[in-house]
């Protein structure tokens, strides 16, 4: 064996270093949606307050616009809202409200106390569209954009940080 | 202020740690005798220090002190007193302490059984373990301070998570660390061998029982835990290759592999290069091990602290540990000479394919570990790599060595021949093969699978005994002694290596046979119905509600009736635990030495009538009796008298020298 072939072992280890390092800044339970990229999931639901009228997803074909998932029993929701909030009046982008496995008067109430963001809100009562969207807890929200495409889901409350780094570059970008 | 002299006694441990490193270090490369000689000394007090550092957490603990941080975050006043002293090593922090505590108890190890190691050896081996120790303790003081406290203190503590509530886990990590932590005297072992250029057959006598304990408590604790598992959990599985186990798993592949090794140096004065190289390459996987389960860079079920902080530190000293290791490696090895020669088939062959084996296989679950990691950071996506990966490269690499392991033992020496071993084995590999075909009908249907796991464990076994017999019969009538005589002359290192591959056997009879015939059923019942499995009739008679110390849930009572006769009664349990409010399932197992009849409690469903698992597991105790016969292999190989005797005599010239 060469003097320079005892050294393998040296590199071997600091190439599974630099993995290692890496690794430390990337977080494995994080995983991306599959739907990402696919079409948004059909759906016609109710409104709240209003009705007997009903919205389907095709409604908001032609506009980019964000989907948040919410419901009136959720913690981290109350803790996003204010967000939301600040977004529905700096941006013109639409929120549609995702109110999952809510009562409406809840809902309602809910809404009234601490602020509505949204354009409309439908009621996912027993969660099947839910399931579609691959919701799994709450809150999510999703960008979707006006051929009706997914292009970005965040799982958990949104912070400041999503909001300027990920989703104003992307309709930015979606607007061109 | 118990906390705080614990605190203050570690802070002083690594002091000592730092002034033992130093003066060890430099006393032995320079000459000083007079700094060599503080090399032993310190190792005891290091002990000492660190030993009253961990009773004043345990104490905390005991006392139900909430003001501690710790204390707070992994007890409570309901718990049960002998799993508030295991809770004293659930956590990070804890198992840091119980970490510094093994190494510092090793240290003291080797400066107490190490008389014939020359003094500036031994200044260098306990100068680099004491390196070592600075690292783990000033990780623990800056980063995982168990002792810090919580002001105002809680009124009461969130509870030991109820997995960790179990004997089996108890003992579980401390029989884990001290192999861990033991592979690290091998470690200082061969950097001082290289430090110094003196890499002998003595050197590999010196590390060969150091090795061999540490290699058995690995063994212990690697069985501990899968057999917890086992019980706990309540599916029945006993290994899942996950990054933790398999973090456990690696330096166990290695460390035999080393074992191995060290002996083939010690004999023949070879494979030198390689034994140093697999020294440093074990003990490197035990803390690549500790970086894996605390920096979150890996998904497991049962990651300690995943917080990349902390990574960033691991990840820091395992650079410089083995990066350092591995440069004096690349450095010193090429001087180090080439040991005897060796032809083809002989001892030395099939131990060097044994460890070339026993390498790829553990290079082999390293890359399914980090594969996941790889592939993120290199943006190719996020998959997870689990058993089918395991299973399918694992068993293939690993059956040539359980091939070898018949073989190694009987070849000889330097130059044996394939017609000699032929003779010598023969009967062996034919009676394995017939009872190979012939013992799956016993047991059921016939597979491939079955049938080659028993010729493998079958193959194993029998050699042992031909190796066994062929030498009684040459001490016996080659040398005039007895049978009972030739029994006893034998010396203990060689019913070590006989018991430890008998375990290997048993283990691989238990494993083929539970994957071939293990029964599964899925049922639901109520009060009255009956499962069938296997020859066994199972009636839910009764349930009842449970109150524990810490926990309240629900008990069910099992008839077990053979021909409809009541022939046993288990109690399997769902259990909450108050405070984390975590249901856990304690199935109830009849244990048997041909089977287990594993019962557990699923959820209970609305009309009020309960899932309930049944298994029936043939001989999979044979899984966890294999690896303590293997256990115990190594220790008979440590107590063999030629450890002692070298003492021995190393007493008997320092009386002769003191009454000349």
């Amino acid at each position: 064996m060469t003097a320079t072939g005892f050294l393998f072992p040296f590199f071997i280890f600091f190439g599974i270093t630099v993995f290692l390092w890496k690794g430390l800044s990337l977080n494995p339970k994080e995983v991306p949606s599959p739907l990402i990229g696919k079409a948004a999931p059909e759906f016609t639901l109710p409104i709240l307050n209003e009705f007997d009228a009903r919205l389907s997803n095709s409604d908001m074909e032609g506009k980019v616009w964000l989907l948040n998932v919410f419901a009136s029993w959720c913690g981290p929701c109350l803790v996003e809202h204010p967000i939301l909030v600040n977004f529905a009046k700096t941006s013109d982008i639409p929120i549609l409200g995702f109110n999952y496995k809510d009562k409406p008067q809840a809902a309602v109430q809910w809404l009234n106390r601490h602020g509505d963001p949204y354009e409309r809100v439908v009621l996912d009562i027993d969660g099947r569209v839910g399931l579609d969207y691959g919701v799994y807890g709450v809150p999510e929200t999703f960008l979707i954009d006006g051929r009706g495409i997914i292009r970005y889901k965040k799982i958990g409350p949104l912070t400041q940080a999503d909001v300027s780094e990920d989703i104003l570059p992307l309709i930015q970008e979606l607007r061109q | 202020m118990t906390p705080e002299i614990g605190h203050f006694a570690i802070i002083l441990a690594l002091c000592v740690a730092i002034a033992q490193a130093f003066f060890s270090l430099v006393g032995a490369t320079r000459g000083y005798v007079n700094w060599m000689a503080v090399s032993r000394p310190s190792a005891y007090v290091l002990f000492f220090l660190t030993a009253f550092g961990f009773c004043c957490l345990v104490v905390s603990f005991l006392t139900n002190d909430f003001s501690v941080l710790n204390v707070a975050s992994n007890s409570n006043s309901q718990l049960p007193w002998p799993y508030r002293l295991a809770a004293s090593w659930g956590s990070h922090e804890g198992s840091l302490l119980l970490w510094v505590l093994m190494l510092s108890g090793w240290m003291a190890a080797v400066a107490r059984f190490s008389k014939e190691v020359p003094k500036d050896m031994l200044s260098l081996i306990l100068g680099v373990m004491a390196i070592v120790a600075i690292g783990f303790y000033s990780f623990l003081l800056l980063t995982s301070n168990p002792f810090d406290r919580l002001l105002p203190p809680a009124m009461d503590g969130r509870d030991l998570n109820p997995l960790l509530q179990d004997p089996g886990m108890v003992i579980h990590p401390p029989m884990l660390y001290m192999g861990y932590v033991g592979f690290s005297v091998v470690f200082a072992f061969a950097i001082a061998a290289l430090i110094s250029g003196r890499l002998d057959t003595t050197w590999a006598r010196w590390s060969r029982p150091w090795t061999t304990i540490a290699w058995a408590f690995l063994t212990v604790g690697v069985a501990l835990g899968s057999w917890w598992a086992y019980y706990e959990l309540g599916w029945g599985g006993w290994w899942f290759w996950d990054p933790v186990e398999n973090a456990s798993f690696m330096p166990w592949l290695c460390g035999t592999a080393l074992m191995h090794s060290l002996l083939v140096t010690e004999k023949r004065g070879s494979f030198k290069v390689w034994t140093v190289l697999l020294a440093i390459i074990t003990f490197s996987l035990s803390l690549l091990g500790t970086f894996l389960v605390r920096s979150g860079v890996l998904t497991s079920v049962h990651a300690f602290a995943t917080d990349p902080e902390r990574g960033v530190f691991i990840l820091g000293f395992l650079v410089f540990v083995v990066g350092s290791s591995l440069l004096l490696f690349a450095w010193r090895a090429p001087k180090v000479g080439l040991g005897g020669r060796f032809s083809l088939v002989s001892r030395e062959s099939a131990l060097l394919a044994n460890n070339v084996l026993l390498v790829v296989a553990a290079a082999s679950v390293l890359l399914g570990t980090l594969y996941p990691l790889f592939l993120d950071a290199l943006g190719l996506g996020k998959i997870s790599v689990g058993p089918p990966y395991f299973d399918a490269v694992f068993v293939p690499i690993m059956v040539p060595a359980m091939f070898l392991m018949g073989i190694g033992p009987i070849a000889r020496w330097k130059k044996s021949s394939v017609p000699e071993l032929a003779v010598k084995l023969k009967w062996a590999f034919a009676i394995a093969v017939i009872s190979a075909l012939l013992m799956p009908f016993a047991m059921g249907d016939w597979s491939i699978l079955v049938s080659f796991g028993l010729l493998m464990a079958t193959w194993i076994a029998l050699a042992g005994l031909v190796n066994l017999w062929t030498r009684l019969k040459q001490m016996s009538s080659g040398e005039g002694r007895t049978l009972l005589g030739s029994f006893l002359a034998i010396p203990n290192a060689y019913y070590g290596m006989l018991f430890a591959h008998w375990g290997v056997a048993v283990f691989i009879v238990g494993v083929t046979l539970v994957n071939g015939y293990e029964v599964e059923k899925d049922v639901k019942m109520s009060l009255g119905n009956t499962v069938t499995i296997g020859e066994y009739t199972i009636r839910l008679d009764a349930l009842k509600d449970l109150k524990g110390p810490n926990y309240t849930g629900v008990e069910g009572s099992m008839a077990i009736l053979v021909d409809g006769k009541e022939v046993d009664r288990m109690f399997p349990q769902k259990r909450m635990y108050n405070v984390q409010q975590m249901p856990m399932t304690e199935a109830a197992i009849d244990t048997g030495f041909t089977r287990d009849l594993y019962i557990s409690l699923g959820e209970p469903l609305n009309d009020g009538s309960w899932v309930v698992r049944v298994y029936l597991k043939p001989f999979v105790d044979w899984i966890w009796g294999g690896a303590f016969l293997m256990a115990l292999g190594g220790v008979l190989a440590v107590s063999d008298r030629r450890y002692r005797r070298a003492s021995q005599d190393e007493e008997n010239r320092g009386e002769k020298t003191a009454s000349s």
